[in-house]
């Protein structure tokens, strides 16, 4: 039987999707629904000096109104930070309360002070209208730079400061830094991004006041983290009595791993109010209470010899938290980014030390990449720059300076299993047509345009996590994923996985993997999640986990089946176990040649008493059932690697740049669907070319959004790519045992500086900031004719 | 044009909320006849009257085309249109392309090129590259992401999208 695993199988959840019958949240309804509308903040920061809500409650079809004191009253706990991240002084870091209704203080635009239940959406809003919120408006910090210096937001975190990280060695950078011939430095900023998932964020919750249970669908990566997070830290209900149903969800990116307040609040208001709850996000609500992604201001210098040795890193970088500490927030500018700062390469010495803080915006977390994209800008900015003032080639600079053993050891925390950069830069030059660019540039030239190139090469930790290793750094949970494969009577199998697909093709993908597993078409297996009734319990989808955690779990849990198909099968031969061969589905003696299909022995374990000849087929000390389950606890994050190469076109007249081509070459170890892999390397290129080129998130002094909708924040569309040019170099993984690696995020954390590097490269080594817009191209195109006039 | 959309603001935020309205349609080859309020938009028409909930809304502002549907054969947003303005249209949704348990060829090519991720934006993608091909039989890569300029996927990087519409047009 030929395997599954690295054939392109179409996807089976695609005839659902392209015949409209997906089912998201916002698609459900539930009988006697009331419709939600939240009351929120206009000011980014406010005292709540009081809420009025007397003429909601009299407006037409209003059915309850409730705001952060009965909240309060009934002592629900509030959103959560994930992740404890010491200082540099060893002190804890300091984290405001961030309850589901502001009672007291709004610290942003767009947090829910009040909530407004009605019969119809239009009585909803129309009462919501109806709330009369009296504010003290103060004084917004908004801008990251001058957080520490500004009026604290929050009681007891001076300064604004969350905490003020550091990992890796001063003292060795220093004597580092006093070696080198040469010191680049850059000052960047990692533009603020909105994810933007397609579907807007919702809920709706069903109270049974029966069972007393709650049912909530919502849009979630992740349904059992947001059941034990709603139930330990928000006490909405007992886990028992909380069901938390992510159906099909519109896309993640990240922005829907927390626990919003949005969910706390209705969940808790169904059991209030006896009646079933619907919210549904509009575009302007997600732009402005989505967790948003990056938002760094950061200081890096490397050192480096003339001959383009690579001494010492160091990097001191701001990070905006935004007005609250999330499930990701602390943890994406520390551990998920410091670490990978020092890139692919050979460096002695390093440090990363990263002031987080506080301000009057949404809350920042994870987005795409979630740190190693603000990693991989930082180093590869620098060491661009670095073969520029050395006047070295940009691939040789990096072939100079990348490992060439592995196991790697990184700088400052992974040891990564396996890779092999050389390879990977190799074939992108190749593919790109690397030498024959000056042809190109000249060509442009005559044409009155300005042609770059750039490079960038990339490592990512990802596969979150193995548990010991995250929780001794402050995780506040295992990374940990697990799966149950339940072999039926008559030969269909349902693989349940705690992890969840919001475009991840993990219906596809984890039957591929079982199908090979078990030696059964993958017609006959049923991937299922999303739903905390339905299989154990997981961690969710994140950090390119699915597979290399998740998939592995499945993989695990499969053995076991065969394992004990293998117990049943030589009782049923009458043979000894080590006499059995497993092969494409059979069960073989190996002396006689006789065999039993899996089938077959799946529908004998579930009759342990005497058929035919045959006493009980269930050998003693084994239960009937073919029912298996497995934890599975990686021993190490999974490290995929690759170079990417941009060339870009501008227009000195408009400013305008232009993607010519874009060429990525990646390791992903060993790849389960190539079609599924390709489209997650295209799709997150899409978004780093969305930072490098197009997104920008922009508030105002007094922390107004100026980019609040599709009409101001710009999202790239199909006219903004050319087509991607992708090649692949495999290494296995190490860690795990399909030698996978994770894809998901590659693409967003490699494209950002390779097209900021072609940009720059184009404009003559003349330094702008993320977003390269046609304005600010525009502007650098003519500061340059400008000293072109007066060098010449 | 201009009194139209005059008219229709004014008739959504003239406070005339609870007006009802008579809209009578041919959706997906079936004759449907409602009462809705006047202000009643055609994308939660077909969500929340007719339970045609393959049609998305994943903007407001008629910007993401995830509403797209046809209107008498040609594409529109639904969540920018309102019922009662297209009053007596034959409507296709993304529900009314497959026939006889038969994908549509645009259907049957986003499948084949993996052109969809998370599948929120496909119905108004896929109706969208249906009415292009119905325009323009063999459209250039260029063409094609220009036509669908107005369809926003987060997912896919329109890569394969631009590969689904060059494959259907071999076949429709």
């Amino acid at each position: 039987m030929a395997s599954l695993v690295g054939s392109r199988v179409e996807r089976k959840e695609d005839t659902r999707f392209l015949q409209g019958k997906g089912r998201y949240t916002a698609d459900i309804n539930i009988a006697n629904q009331t419709y939600a509308v939240f009351v929120r903040s206009p000011h980014a920061r406010a005292k709540i000096k009081s809420v009025d809500t007397s003429k909601a409650l009299k407006s037409s079809g209003v059915v309850g109104v409730l705001t952060g004191k009965e909240i309060a009253e009934d002592k629900i706990g509030g959103l959560i930070a994930g992740w404890a991240i010491r200082s540099e002084d060893g002190s804890e870091m300091k984290v405001p309360a961030n309850p589901p209704l502001a009672k007291d203080l709004a610290n942003f635009v767009g947090e829910p002070i009040a909530v407004v239940f009605a019969e119809t959406l239009d009585e909803a809003k129309e009462g919501a209208e109806k709330v009369k919120v009296d504010y003290k408006v103060l004084k917004a910090v908004v801008d990251p730079a001058e957080a520490m210096k500004s009026d604290a937001i929050h009681d007891g975190v001076d300064k604004n400061l969350c905490y003020d990280w550091l990992l890796g060695d001063r003292k060795a950078v220093d004597e580092a830094f006093s070696k080198a011939d040469k010191i680049i430095k850059v000052d960047l900023i990692n533009n603020r991004l909105v994810p933007n998932a397609m579907e807007p964020r919702a809920c709706v919750v069903d109270y049974n006041t029966a069972s007393e249970e709650i049912t909530l669908y919502t849009t979630s990566q992740n349904p059992h983290l947001s059941r034990l997070v709603m139930s330990a830290f928000g006490g909405v209900a007992p886990e028992n009595k909380l069901r938390v149903v992510a159906p099909d969800v519109g896309g993640g990116f990240g922005s829907k791993i927390n626990v919003y307040n949005e969910e706390i609040v209705c969940s808790w208001a169904s059991k209030k109010i006896e009646r079933p709850i619907k919210w549904v996000a509009e575009r302007t609500e997600s732009f402005l209470t989505d967790t948003h992604g990056r938002d760094h201001v950061t200081h890096a210098e490397l050192a480096v010899t003339n001959d383009g040795k690579f001494l010492g890193f160091k990097n001191e970088t701001i990070a905006n938290l935004g007005a609250y500490a999330r499930v990701f927030g602390t943890v994406t500018p520390t551990y998920l980014f410091g670490p990978c700062a020092t890139g692919v390469y050979v460096i002695p010495a390093a440090y990363s030390n990263v002031k987080a803080v506080y301000t009057n915006t949404a809350p920042v977390d994870a987005y795409r990449g979630a740190g190693r994209p603000e990693a991989t800008y930082t180093i590869e900015r620098l060491v661009e720059k670095a073969a520029m003032e050395l006047g070295m080639d940009k691939t040789e600079i990096r072939m100079k300076n990348f490992p060439t053993q592995f196991p790697f050891k990184q700088t400052l925390v992974h040891t990564v299993d396996s890779g092999d950069y050389v390879a990977g830069l190799e074939k992108a030059k190749q593919m790109a047509d690397y030498a024959g660019f000056e042809a190109r540039r000249k060509k442009s030239e005559a044409n009155g345009k300005l042609r770059g190139i750039g490079v960038s090469s990339y490592f990512e930790a990802c596969g979150i996590a193995p548990s010991a290793a995250v929780m001794s750094l402050g995780c506040g949970v295992g990374l940990w994923e697990s799966a149950e494969v339940r072999f039926n009577p008559t030969g269909q199998i349902s693989v349940f996985t705690g992890a969840h697909s919001h475009g991840q093709s993990h219906d596809t993908t984890f039957a591929q993997i079982a199908a090979d597993e078990l030696g059964v078409p993958m017609e006959n297996i049923d991937v299922v999640h999303g739903d905390t009734d339905k299989g154990t319990f997981g961690m969710g989808t994140y950090g390119s986990r699915s597979l290399t955690v998740g998939g592995i779990a499945i993989v695990n849990a499969c053995k076991k089946i065969v394992a004990k198909g293998k117990r049943v099968a030589a009782k049923m031969l009458e043979v000894n176990e080590d006499e059995i061969e497993f092969k494409d589905g059979e069960f073989v003696a190996l002396k006689s040649n006789k065999k039993k299909t899996i089938g077959e022995v799946a529908f004998a374990c579930y009759l342990p008493g005497q058929r035919d000849e045959m006493k009980s087929p269930i050998p003693e000390g084994d239960e009937p059932g073919l029912i298996e389950s497995s934890f599975f606890d990686p021993a190490n994050f999974s490290f995929p690697a690759g170079s990417h190469i941009c060339e870009v076109e501008i227009d000195p007249d408009t400013g305008n740049v232009k993607v010519e081509k874009y060429t990525a070459v990646d390791d992903f170890g060993r790849i389960v669907n190539p079609m599924i892999v390709e489209g997650q390397v295209h799709g997150g290129i899409a978004q780093g070319i969305g930072q490098a080129l197009h997104e920008n998130t922009q508030y105002d002094e007094t922390g107004q959004l100026m980019t609040a909708s599709y009409m101001d924040y710009t999202m790239p569309r199909a006219d903004n790519f050319p087509e991607f040019n992708l090649g692949f170099t495999c290494t296995h993984a190490t860690s795990n045992p399909l030698g996978v690696k994770g894809c998901g995020e590659a693409g967003a954390i490699a494209s950002p500086p390779t097209v900021m590097n072609a940009v720059i490269d184009a404009l003559g080594g003349q330094e702008i900031s993320m977003p390269a817009t046609a304005e600010k191209v525009w502007k650098a195109c003519k500061s340059m004719k400008k000293s072109n006039a007066k060098a010449a | 044009m201009l009194l139209k959309i005059t008219c229709d603001v004014l008739r959504i935020y003239s406070g005339r909320r609870h007006l009802m309205t008579k809209v009578t349609l041919e959706v997906n080859g079936k004759k449907v006849s409602k009462e809705v309020p006047d202000h009643t938009l055609l994308s939660v028409f077909l969500r929340d009257n007719l339970n045609l909930t393959g049609t998305h809304v994943g903007c407001d502002t008629s910007q993401c085309g995830a509403c797209v549907v046809h209107v008498n054969g040609k594409s529109i947003k639904s969540c920018s249109t309102l019922a009662a303005d297209v009053e007596g249209s034959k409507v296709t949704t993304i529900e009314g392309l497959a026939k006889d348990g038969k994908l549509h060829p645009m259907q049957a090519a986003f499948k084949k090129t993996h052109g969809l991720q998370c599948g929120y934006c496909t119905p108004g993608m896929v109706m969208s590259a249906v009415d292009l091909l119905q325009t323009k039989k063999n459209p250039s890569d260029q063409e094609i992401r220009e036509w669908l300029e107005g369809n926003i996927c987060r997912c896919t990087g329109y890569q394969n999208i631009v590969a689904a519409v060059k494959e259907a047009a071999t076949k429709m």
